[in-house]
């Protein structure tokens, strides 16, 4: 086991892992989400729950937090590393011709989803920390619909940018995902559906939440 | 056929390096890319000016001398072919042709076009072998049974002529595919069970020791390998690596 963390496909494996954590809390995200559109009152107990049970605030979400610097961390880290393998640059560099757009932009379609969790931190979580932690306000188990739908009502630029940036998430995935199974091994004869399997989840999960953030803004006109 | 060429050179190592463009006449479509550059190479021995190097040796696509970055991709536009076996028809009259060495810090230039190719001599040397007593108590390989598909998929591995279109067509310079295929050569084989975990750690190692990059699972080098050699191989060489850090 020794110099194991310290070698290519080690890292690779790491970054597969993190990221495949990630994608389950995805579909987590999504699922509570969706609710908003279908029952206010439901998801105003979800959210409850989530943010206000132990082991999802003190273990679960710690746990979040590392998973998604470290995937970040990593990625940087192996983009500036393989940067370095190439050395000199080619003057022409035809990668059209043998490889998608989204296998060779991770690192650009990552950048524009870290800005993205940026915004949304300063969008959801900020707040919910100061609401909590800060202003210690008593503990409302109704608020949480209203909070999200008003940072979609009446403004067409933040639900854009949502839309734009889920975009840009759905190509990191069509890309991501299904690699993440390549690199952990998995290539045999599941290997056909996965691939189908992790393309729709990499189209259908994002546009999801494209779906709901439209919802809220045109449900509140 | 009359082309414009845009070709890399180089003194030495050391040297910076940069391109010169060369005007080149009377090709016919159905020679190969290194008769086109003879051909020029000619021109220029007859105006007094030092020829371009390039490596080349079986010219049937056979022992992966030949490299060449054409037009932005390792061994020019067709597939499952090196660069001796591109021909001449695959451009078109008054096309300007980019012609670089393939690019990776573990692969550096020597001269012109002609690159160090070693590093994967270095990984091959590191465990690409089975340790075979040949005291004269071998068993015969043929007494020895082994499943169509491993056999099958073992030599189709062994295919692999090691010309490093895969380091060069990757956006990573990575070296998986190359060292995937002597890795899976053996790993598919009962020959190889013995030294497996050994062998995939030692030349994983040799491979991060040379500098290549990481797989990002692009499939370049798949596209651009002469002879297809599988993405399959990678996910086996990541399995094997994997089983051999835990298990050994």
């Amino acid at each position: 086991m020794a110099g194991i963390s310290k070698t290519s496909i080690a890292r690779k494996v790491a970054m597969a892992l993190s990221g495949l954590f990630l994608v389950l809390f995805l579909a987590q995200h999504f699922t509570i989400n969706f609710t908003s559109v279908v029952s206010p009152s439901t998801f105003n107990e979800i959210s409850h729950f989530m943010g206000t049970n132990f082991v999802v605030q003190a273990i679960l979400q710690p746990i979040l937090i590392a998973g998604v610097v470290f995937h970040f961390v990593m990625g940087f880290i192996l983009d500036i590393r393989n940067r370095k393998a190439r050395g000199v640059g080619y003057a022409k560099f035809n990668g059209a011709a043998n490889s998608p757009w989204v296998s060779r932009n991770m690192i650009l379609t990552g950048i524009v989803v870290l800005a993205f969790l940026g915004l949304h931190f300063y969008d959801f979580w900020i707040p919910e920390l100061v609401h909590k932690y800060v202003e210690t306000h008593p503990d409302d188990p109704y608020r949480y619909y209203d909070e999200t739908v008003a940072k979609f009502a009446g403004d067409p630029f933040r639900t854009g940018f949502y839309a734009l940036c889920f975009i840009f998430l759905m190509l990191h995935l069509l890309h991501g995902f299904a690699s993440s199974f390549q690199t952990m091994g998995v290539n045999n004869k599941y290997s056909g559906a996965i691939k189908t399997f992790t393309k729709a989840f990499a189209i259908v999960i994002p546009m999801g939440f494209v779906f709901i953030a439209i919802f809220h803004y045109f449900n509140n006109l | 056929m009359k082309l414009k060429l845009k070709i890399w050179r180089q003194e030495d190592a050391q040297a910076k390096g940069g391109f010169q463009n060369y005007d080149v006449d009377g090709i016919d479509g159905d020679m190969s890319f290194l008769e086109m550059l003879d051909v020029l190479n000619n021109n220029l021995v007859n105006e007094g000016i030092e020829p371009i190097e390039f490596d080349h040796d079986c010219r049937e696509g056979i022992c992966g001398s030949c490299s060449l970055q054409i037009n932005g991709e390792p061994h020019g536009p067709d597939r499952r072919i090196t660069t001796c076996q591109l021909h001449m028809r695959k451009f078109k009259d008054g096309d300007e042709i980019v012609i670089e060495p393939f690019r990776a810090k573990a692969f550096p230039v020597v001269k012109d076009l002609v690159i160090d190719r070693s590093a994967f001599d270095r990984i091959q040397h590191a465990g690409g072998y089975i340790s075979v007593n040949t005291s004269g108590n071998t068993q015969d390989a043929n007494s020895i049974p082994i499943e169509k598909q491993n056999a099958d998929d073992s030599f189709y591995a062994a295919t692999c002529i090691g010309c490093g279109a895969c380091v060069a067509a990757c956006k990573n310079a990575s070296a998986m595919l190359f060292t995937s295929a002597k890795v899976s050569q053996f790993a598919l084989l009962p020959q190889g069970e013995v030294e497996a975990h050994e062998r995939v750690i030692s030349m994983v190692n040799q491979m991060d020791k040379e500098g290549f990059g990481n797989c990002t699972n692009t499939g370049a080098c798949y596209v651009e390998c002469p002879k297809g050699i599988s993405l399959e191989n990678i996910a086996r060489l990541n399995r094997e690596y994997l089983s051999a850090s835990v298990f050994s």
